[in-house]
């Protein structure tokens, strides 16, 4: 089998493999850091209990999920209070209970959004009350 | 040696099943997810009880308002953050004011008297028994509760403006615009909308929920609007039916609106 233009196809794969595989060589060994989350805000400080609505790593790993069945309750439903597993209960709202407690959403949400590159759209209707006017 | 026909779908049917099997763990996992943490109830906790009804509905005496007074009308757009784009033709309103003429065309005549044909008729969502809006939503964003109230699920809005385009009575504006800039004053219990998404009238179904009746009843002084449940004979609403003659808008259109006005 005879390979015409052998060596401009073989610098190509070369020169292609290089750009692709670039950002797995060019940031290995450089693990960016993950966001350092702000918890000490004034009504966290206040909190007997330093507890979300539901326990952290559940909240870590669901609060999306938590917020979701939440919005489709609340407007859809009317279910405006949650009963937390814990038998806590809270108001259903994001603005009222989320950003009463995490009321540093640049130092709590976004960083974490940002480092995940998640781009939740939230903020295009719901206030950040710190944002009000 | 290649693979014998029976031997290779053997391999192949294997391999399938081997790459099932890992992920039937997860599929369990994610069924038993969010709502095994907790429940909901419907009371919100530490407020007045919720107001509860089988039909709202409200009655507009446009006959009592004060001349020039726009109470109803600021008093609800500060509550929903409303935009002023200040244009009439992005206008975006949930109540306004309007000519008997344009309202009731089939009752207006050239010998109406000029209090009648001057008078300002504040106008919202009828809140429809059989929407046309909630009919043509591709999206279920707006949907009709059981007591009454054609609600607007903003998550869900796409902003394709057949609900407009349905509506008989204009009750629907759309954000052409991003609102957040013309609103005057933003009121953080409330969200705003966005651009590309349809707003209406919800019947303060957020204040109901507190307890609360709707913004523009409370705020009208000359006690004009009433709101109450249609089903229970001794509401507000029903006492001022029960009076007399009321009209609803383009009753023939079948939609079963339940905004009555008393004329």
């Amino acid at each position: 089998m005879k390979l015409y233009n052998g060596g401009k196809i073989i610098a190509g794969i070369v020169v292609f493999l290089i750009v692709a595989t670039f950002p797995f060589w060019y940031g290995r060994g450089k693990a960016v850091s993950p966001p350092d989350l702000k918890l000490d805000t004034p009504a966290i400080q206040r909190l007997k209990e330093k507890r979300c609505v539901e326990t952290a790593p559940f909240m870590r790993s669901n609060h999306m999920k938590l917020l979701g069945a939440w919005r489709e309750g609340a407007v859809r439903e009317g279910i405006r209070s949650y009963t937390a597993a814990d038998g806590q209960v809270f108001q259903v709202s994001l603005t009222g209970t989320c950003l009463e407690c995490h009321s540093n959403k640049k130092q709590f949400c976004d960083r974490c959004h940002d480092y995940s590159g998640a781009k939740p759209a939230c903020w295009s209707c719901h206030i950040i009350p710190e944002e009000v006017r | 040696m290649a693979p014998t026909r029976r031997e290779f779908i053997k391999i192949a049917g294997f391999s399938a099943v081997g790459l099932i099997l890992p992920s039937l763990p997860l599929l369990s996992q994610a069924q038993a997810g969010t709502p095994a943490a907790g429940s909901v109830s419907p009371a919100a906790p530490g407020v007045l009880p919720a107001l509860k009804a089988k039909r709202w509905a409200m009655t507009v005496e446009p006959r009592k308002c004060r001349p020039d007074c726009t109470d109803c009308i600021t008093a609800c757009h500060l509550e929903h953050n409303v935009p002023d784009f200040g244009n009439p033709k992005d206008d975006v309103h949930w109540i306004s004011l309007e000519r008997v003429e344009h309202i009731f065309p089939a009752e207006a005549h050239p010998r109406l008297p000029e209090s009648i044909t001057k008078l300002p008729v504040p106008v919202l969502c009828n809140h429809c028994e059989n929407p046309p809006c909630v009919r043509v939503c591709p999206t279920q964003a707006t949907f009709k509760r059981a007591d009454g109230i054609v609600m607007m699920d903003y998550h869900r809005c796409i902003g394709c403006r057949f609900c407009m385009a349905a509506c008989p009575y204009g009750s629907r504006s759309m954000n052409y615009r991003d609102p957040r800039p013309f609103i005057r004053k933003i009121n953080p219990a409330f969200p705003t909308r966005t651009k590309g998404v349809v707003e209406k009238c919800n019947f303060c179904e957020e204040r109901l929920a507190r307890g609360i009746l709707p913004a523009c009843v409370i705020a009208c002084k000359d006690k004009a609007l009433a709101f109450g449940d249609l089903e229970d004979p001794r509401s507000d609403v029903r006492l001022i039916l029960d009076k007399g003659l009321s009209l609803r808008r383009r009753p023939e259109l079948g939609t079963g609106p339940q905004v009555y006005y008393i004329l």
